[in-house]
Parts: structure tokens; C-alpha cells; sequence
């Protein structure tokens, strides 16, 4: 039966088709959508966990107690979970584990674009690529029979473009049946402490034989139908993997392919051979030169010609029509021979285009907190030593943010954010701040997901530097930047089942901070109070600034803001908050009823009282 | 490996179907997402290879979406190249005008006649937007642009006639309607694609939208 499959979801039912019975995961785009389609087949343990290391951590359990397990996570998670990463590497697996990692070459979604491909290198673990969806199903089983055969976690590695890319697949119906055929057996563990328990003894035993397995793999690597390769015109050969063969299949139509869906262990004497047998050898791959490296180390190709990061950049995607440019530049393919459609670029318009950034929605419970951190100075504070006196308190507070929806927070009109690094680094950043003399200066903030991933290890080094650090946590209640998943403080599971919550308050005085406060996140005055207080103090102080998230709210709001013409004087004071829902009409301000879910943050900024809350029927009949 | 749809350099049928390339854009929240779901259905029913990518993550809140759609007799990249589009299928006008490099010289711009502000423009300071800050060009440097890259453009007032039928939330089916006039599928095909992914309680409406804007491109004698 063939389907038009999401990238993830091939991964997530492929998994299922190779018996996978555990998965694991952090969310992180581009990688959320094969565990949100994981977790809804029957027969199956699915959860988020709580980052990427601790969901690898499981995942490595399941799979050593005897079930195939997948661990799902972005490009930068597989940067916290390396520790255990490069653990498993060495203790190998009993049943199979599947390292699903993707990358985002373009940073649609990400605050850095790193290649994964050296994580394989480095740890001496296979990586396998797909290309598309059909490859996305077929390559999960192929990456659990090489895990279980190899004892060795296999890296499949993904890129946004394969990972939310649609393609046909050909899939057995059957799988979309309520119960899954039980094609694997779950393996019993076999208690192996030499192999299992790293003391420095065993591992270094387990060293040599990672060696060993790496040149079992090398060899399997030589012969493995992941490795394909098609025979055209051999003046051209091309070597590729991923998305980027996609694109190079079609800048040259009749070149001849190498394509690596399993690019290590490097095939050296399949490259070797295939190099030989063309002209021009040609690299086309994404970001860093991985393939191409190996290739030019490789003692039978010396003096050939071969083309790689000279021709194509190494920064950002790639497409059709760069990498077919890039090659009529450098002579490496004619005008006529390429692709039609990349010839017929034509020059862009030179029309003015205001940008479009990502704006938080309408209603948004995070949009009340930065409008008044966006306009908060530091408190009178008590007398510190080397004050400017006055003018140094007018100073505006430093904000350092953190990863989520509320990074949007940075943006204008809000302009609330000084720094953002990585995920749960806006505490640290701002003891950082604080330790630099910006003591009764700086806010730190960070969602609820983001604190449970990694920023309480952050708040336990606050506490225990005796700082007086302020700290918002805007809790919505779930992970909202990846499709609203839910995170230790939800209540529920993955699957929508309830589960066991862990809250803030008692996990925040649990780790030894007096101070604790809740407050409303839509009340603008009661934050703008409780934030002048938190920042006197020389005492930590925790202030979660609290409302669901605005989607997970079902069903449009029974009230609406609407303005009053007569009272409006069009001083545009409002529009600072930057909600989509408001609008310019003529020389006023008017509220778009489809969007505003009258949260009345407007309401409580316009000097004019113009901005009124009313029933939605009024405004719409 | 289980067998390869395409392994590289097998033999298969040439079905000689005629390559479309789409590009769809709009701002997060019209239902552009849905609408190239219906569009690959309509592409696999009538027995083209498929590919399909759009921007998630953060584009979604609010932001610049692009969707791309190819159908072919097997189709590689999943992205349309610029200047290769056979059609755009634009929700916004400005949006439009930002992705109109696209086109291929003889493509169709297939514009919702609807303007959406974007933040910045609206929240400028009086005195940003006396400098010529971030403005929101105006109808006439819109057409211009949209003239200048597409081979015709077809303006269809999808925003307002979906606002008639009762539900602006089927701007996007009103504009999968008029597109339908514009291509060989079948309408049945369509209206099988339409009804497998909207939930059934809003069937009719937008049945009634795909309706409707078949008829605004009628009137065009397109
Ligand atoms: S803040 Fe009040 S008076 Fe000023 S433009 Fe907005 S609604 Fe009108
Ligand atoms: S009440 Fe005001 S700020 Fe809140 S959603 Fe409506 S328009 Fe936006």
C-alpha cells in the first residue's frame, strides 16, 4: 500500500514494523513528530523524558533488559546525552538501540547548526542516513539488526528536510491494524558485568574490542545494500548521502552515483573503487566536509581529481539549484545539462519586504511578563558598593532567556531578552551576571519544561553560591515550542493518560529556596510588584509567573477586548504589546474578535482606558 | 534492505505525466499545511510520485510559511527550486510578493486578495514609520512585483467569500478551489482528498468553499 509519509512518521512506524517495544525521547524540532506518532500505536512503551541524557539513559536500560528500543532527540540533545553516548558505545547492547538524531542544516529551529556525522566518529558507533521516507521505514529495522548484530548503538541520523519532508512509502497495511504483528521477541538478560559495569579494568577490555567490532562493521560497510551505486555517464562521478544525494541526483541527471546510507564506518575500498572507475570525482554533502575528508585521505586517490567543499558551501542547506550553480561555475557541469528549472532564475524584485518573524500568539501568557520586564529598571536597591547612585538605578534589568516559545520574547516589540544560549542556561547566565557586579540587575527566565530539563541543576549552583539571583519560571504547564508536549509538571503522559506531577513550588524549596512565589501571569501589576521585590532582596527568590498555554486552551474565548473610538487617541501605547490580535484601523487601534482571547493585557497598558472586555456575541453580530 | 521503491537505476514505467512544482505560502494559522496535505493527496491519487516539505518550529507562531509541493514521475529534491514553480498559491499578499521569485517565468501567482500586517510594520514608532521603517507596501508595488515574476496572476477574494459562507477558517479550501480550475485532476478527486482530511462535522462547509472558489475562477473565464 503506498502512503505519503511525513519523514517521522516513517521513522516511528518503521520502528514499530522492527518490533521496537521502547521508545524514548526529548522533544527538540525537527525530531518531536516521531515520537508523538510512536506513542499512539498499542503495544508499545513510549515517553518523553525529562532531557536527552536521562532518555538515553532509559533507553540504554530497555535495550539491556532485553526490549529494541528507539531514543529520539535533536541535533544539540545528543550534546547532552553524549556522556552516556559514548558509555554505550563500550558496553554495547543486548537487544537493539537506535540513537534517532536530527539535524538542522539552516537553523529553521535551532540556536546552532552542528553535524552530527562526527558524533559517529568520535564515539566509533555506525551511522546510518536516509534519504527520504521510504528510506526513513526501511533503514530503523536495517539500524536494529546491525545494533544487535554489531552489539553496538547505531546513530541514524536525520535532517530537517528528510525529517518534515513527505514522500511515498510503501508500507504493509497490516501495521495500521490495532495489533502489531509480534515480529521480535524481547531477548532475557544475561547478567555480563564485564561487558555491563565500566570500571576502568573492564572498559579497557572493551576498548580493544569496540576496535574489534569497528572493523567488522568496516567490512560490512563494504558490502551492505545501504551502500548503492548507479552506473551512468563515468566522466562524473558523484559521491553523496542524505538529503543532499536528493538534490545532487537532480542537478546531475546523468552522472554516476555513490550513494552512502551508511557513511561510517567509511567504505574506503567501495569509494576507491567507484572513484576509479570516473573521471571527476565530486563530494555533494550538507555542513561539514565528513565524507569528503575520508575520501581525500584515501591512499588510492591521491592525485585524482575531486571536488567537495571547493565547490559547494558548507554553511546552511543545500538545494537543487545551488549545488547545479555551484557546478556550472566551477565547469564541473554545463548550462544545457542542468536541471530546466535552474535556469530560469530570474532577478529577484527589488521590493521592500518587512519581515515576518514568529510572534508569541494572541493571549499568550508569556507576553505580560516581558512587556513589563521590556520596561523594568533596577529597584532602589540597598546601597551597593561603587553605586553611581541614580543613574545607576535607571539602568534597564538584564534578562537572560532561555530556549522555548518565550525566546520570541527577544523580539521587537517585546524586546525582553538580553542572552540566550542553550537549553537551562539563563540561570547560570544570570549568577554569571551577578558574580560580574550586576548583582539586583538581572532576571533570569525560563519556561517550565526548560527548568525540568536542565535548569534546576543551574538553580542548585544559585543556591549554593549564596547568591541572590531572580529567577522566573513562566509556567504554561507544557513543552509549547515543539507542539505542546508535556513535560514533569503536565499531569499527563504522552499518551494523554494522567501521570504524576512534580511541582515547581515544593521542587524549587526542595533544592533550598526560601523565596517561592506564584503569580498570575496576565496580572501586569502584580508581576511588575513582585519582580521590584525579588530584585532587592539578597536572598534567591523564585517567581513562577503562571497560565496554560494559550493552545492548549480548547475552544475560543466566550469574551473579547474591543476598543472604544471615542476613548482611543491612537497614542499606539498598546501595539507595545505586541499581539497579533491588535491592529491599526485609520488613526486608531482596532482588536481583530477572531483572534483575541481577551486576556485583557491590553487592556491594562492603554493610558486611556479605550480597551474594554465584552461578550463575543456583541462584537460579531 | 526490504525492496526499494526506486532502487537507483532500475528500470520503471514512464508514465510521462507533465512535472507540477507548487509553492504555497501565507502567515502561521491560515491552514496553508492543510492545504498542501490535500494537494499531495490529489498528486498520489492521480498517480504522480509525491514530495512535499514545509518550515515548522518557529514559523508556525505567526510567522512566514512556505510549503513545497512536487509532483512528478518521481520526483528527487523535496523543495521546488527558485524560478521553478509551476504555481503559487498565495494566502497573503505580501507573502505573495516575498516568494514570488519562485515562479517560473510562465507560472501563476494565485493570490488571496487579503492583507495581514505584519508586527513590526504596526508596532513601529510613528517616527520609525516616517523614516519608511518597516512599512506594508501598498496594492499598486504589490501588483507590480506579482506582474514582474509570475506569467499571470489570478487574484481571487478567498478571504472574503469564506468570511459569506460563515467560517474564514475555510479561506484555505476556497482557495484549493480555484486552484482545481487551474489543473487536470479530476473534481472528484478533490472532493475524496477534502473530505478524508477535514473532520466531518465541517464537511459541507467546505465543500461548499472548494465550491466557490471553482466558481470565482469561472467568472474569470480562466
Ligand atoms: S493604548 Fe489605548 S488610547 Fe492608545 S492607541 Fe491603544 S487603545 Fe487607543
Ligand atoms: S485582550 Fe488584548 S492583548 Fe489579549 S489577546 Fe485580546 S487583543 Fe491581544
Amino acid at each position: 500500500m503506498k502512503r505519503l509519509l511525513l519523514g517521522n512518521e516513517a521513522l516511528a512506524l518503521g520502528a514499530r514494523a522492527a518490533g521496537v517495544a521502547v521508545a524514548t525521547g526529548y522533544p527538540g524540532t525537527p525530531s518531536t513528530e516521531i515520537m508523538e506518532h510512536f506513542a499512539r500505536y498499542p503495544g508499545v512503551r513510549a515517553q518523553w523524558c525529562v532531557n536527552e541524557k536521562v532518555a538515553l539513559e532509559v533507553a540504554i536500560g530497555a535495550s539491556l533488559g532485553g526490549a529494541r528500543t528507539m531514543v529520539t532527540m535533536k541535533h544539540v540533545g545528543l550534546n547532552v546525552a553524549a556522556d552516556p553516548f559514548f558509555a554505550a558505545a563500550y558496553t554495547g547492547v543486548n537487544a537493539g538501540l537506535v540513537v534517532l538524531c536530527a539535524d538542522d542544516p539552516g537553523m529553521h529551529s535551532s540556536q546552532g547548526e552542528q553535524d552530527n556525522r562526527n558524533y559517529a566518529r568520535f564515539a566509533k558507533v555506525p551511522l546510518l542516513e536516509p534519504s527520504d521516507s521510504q528510506e526513513c521505514f526501511d533503514m530503523v529495522g536495517v539500524a536494529l539488526d546491525i545494533s544487535e548484530e554489531f552489539d553496538i548503538p547505531v546513530l541514524l541520523r536525520t535532517t530537517g528536510r528528510v525529517s518534515h519532508a513527505q514522500s511515498v512509502v510503501e508500507v504493509d497495511p497490516a501495521l495500521f491494524q490495532p495489533t502489531p504483528k509480534d515480529s521480535v521477541r524481547p531477548r532475557t538478560f544475561i547478567r555480563a558485568p564485564a561487558k555491563y559495569v565500566m570500571l576502568p579494568g573492564n572498559a579497557r577490555t572493551r576498548r580493544l574490542q569496540l576496535e574489534e567490532r569497528l572493523k567488522r562493521l568496516r567490512q560490512y560497510a563494504e558490502t551492505t545494500s545501504l551502500n548503492q551505486t548507479l552506473w551512468q555517464d563515468r566522466r562524473l562521478g558523484v559521491v553523496s548521502g542524505s538529503i543532499a544525494y536528493q538534490y545532487a541526483r537532480e542537478a546531475f541527471p546523468t552522472a554516476s552515483f555513490l550513494k552512502l546510507g551508511m557513511a561510517y564506518p567509511f567504505p574506503a575500498d567501495l569509494v576507491s573503487r567507484f572513484a576509479r572507475e570516473v573521471e571527476v570525482l565530486v563530494v555533494v554533502e550538507e555542513l561539514d566536509p565528513f565524507l569528503e575528508e575520508q575520501i581525500r585521505s584515501l591512499p588510492a586517490l591521491q592525485g585524482m581529481p575531486i571536488h567537495g567543499r571547493d565547490v559547494f558551501p558548507g554553511v546552511g542547506e543545500l538545494s537543487t539549484e545551488l549545488v547545479a550553480g555551484c557546478a556550472i561555475e566551477h565547469g564541473l557541469l554545463s548550462p544545457t545539462a542542468a536541471p530546466s528549472t535552474t535556469a530560469s532564475s530570474q532577478p529577484v524584485t527589488p521590493l521592500p519586504m518587512p519581515p515576518r518573524p514568529p510572534v508569541l500568539c494572541a493571549g499568550c501568557p508569556h507576553r505580560a511578563t516581558f512587556y513589563v520586564l521590556g520596561r523594568l529598571h533596577a529597584p532602589a536597591a540597598p546601597a551597593e558598593a561603587g553605586d553611581r547612585g541614580g543613574e545607576r538605578q535607571r539602568e534597564r534589568v538584564i534578562v537572560t532567556g532561555d530556549i522555548g516559545c518565550y525566546t520570541l520574547g527577544a523580539l521587537p516589540p517585546l524586546s525582553a531578552m538580553d542572552t540566550c544560549l542553550c537549553m537551562g542556561a539563563s540561570i547560570g547566565t544570570a549568577l554569571g551576571m551577578e558574580m560580574a557586579g550586576h548583582k539586583h540587575r538581572v532576571v533570569a527566565v525560563i519556561g517550565d519544561g526548560t527548568f525540568y530539563h536542565s535548569g534546576i541543576t543551574g538553580l542548585v549552583e544559585v543556591v549554593t553560591s549564596g547568591a541572590a539571583t531572580t529567577i522566573v519560571i513562566m509556567d504554561n504547564g507544557t513543552t509549547a515550542m515543539t507542539g505542546g508536549n508535556p513535560n514533569p509538571g503536565s499531569g499527563i503522559t504522552i499518551q494523554g493518560a494522567p501521570a504524576p506531577k512534580v511541582t515547581l513550588e515544593s521542587l524549587c524549596r526542595g533544592l533550598g529556596v526560601q523565596d517561592v512565589v506564584v503569580v498570575d501571569a496576565y496580572d501586569t501589576e502584580a508581576i511588575r510588584a513582585q519582580l521590584e521585590r525579588s530584585l532587592r532582596t539578597d536572598d534567591p527568590t523564585v517567581v513562577i509567573v503562571r497560565a496554560p498555554c494559550r493552545l492548549q486552551v480548547s475552544g475560543p474565548s466566550e469574551q473579547v477586548a474591543w476598543v472604544d473610538p471615542d476613548e482611543c487617541v491612537g497614542c499606539e501605547v498598546c501595539l507595545r504589546a505586541g499581539c497579533p490580535a491588535l491592529t491599526r484601523a485609520g488613526d486608531k487601534v482596532e482588536i481583530l474578535a477572531a483572534l483575541c482571547t481577551a486576556c485583557n493585557l491590553c487592556g491594562q497598558i492603554c493610558p486611556h482606558d479605550a480597551i474594554h472586555l465584552g461578550p463575543r456575541e456583541r462584537t460579531e453580530g | 534492505m526490504s525492496p526499494r521503491r526506486h532502487p537507483p537505476g532500475a528500470a520503471r514505467k514512464d508514465r510521462r505525466v507533465k512535472p507540477l512544482d507548487f509553492v504555497l505560502v501565507g502567515v502561521g494559522g491560515q491552514g496553508i499545511l492543510l492545504a498542501s496535505d490535500v494537494l499531495c493527496q490529489v498528486g498520489l491519487a492521480a498517480g504522480y510520485d509525491v514530495k512535499k516539505t514545509d518550515v515548522h518550529g518557529m514559523a508556525q507562531r505567526g510567522g512566514s510559511v512556505v510549503s513545497h509541493v512536487r509532483l512528478a514521475d518521481r520526483v528527487f529534491s523535496p523543495m521546488v527550486a527558485i524560478g521553478g514553480a509551476d504555481f503559487l498559491l498565495a494566502f497573503e499578499k505580501l507573502e505573495a510578493c516575498r516568494w514570488a521569485s519562485y515562479l517560473r517565468p510562465e507560472g501563476t501567482a494565485l493570490v488571496n486578495d487579503e492583507s495581514i500586517p505584519t508586527l513590526a510594520a504596526l508596532s513601529a514608532s510613528p517616527r520609525r514609520r516616517a523614516q519608511g521603517g518597516p512599512a506594508y507596501p501598498d496594492d499598486e508595488a504589490i501588483a507590480k512585483a506579482l506582474a514582474a515574476s509570475a506569467g499571470r496572476v489570478v487574484m481571487v477574494e478567498a478571504g472574503a467569500i469564506a468570511s459569506r459562507l460563515g467560517n474564514p477558517r475555510v479561506t484555505n479550501v476556497v482557495l484549493l478551489g480555484a486552484l482545481s480550475r487551474l489543473l487536470p485532476m479530476q473534481e472528484d478527486e478533490w472532493h475524496s482528498a477534502l473530505e478524508a482530511r477535514v473532520p466531518a462535522r465541517y464537511r459541507d462547509v467546505n465543500l461548499r468553499a472548494f465550491q466557490a472558489g471553482r466558481e470565482a475562477v469561472d467568472q474569470r473565464s480562466v
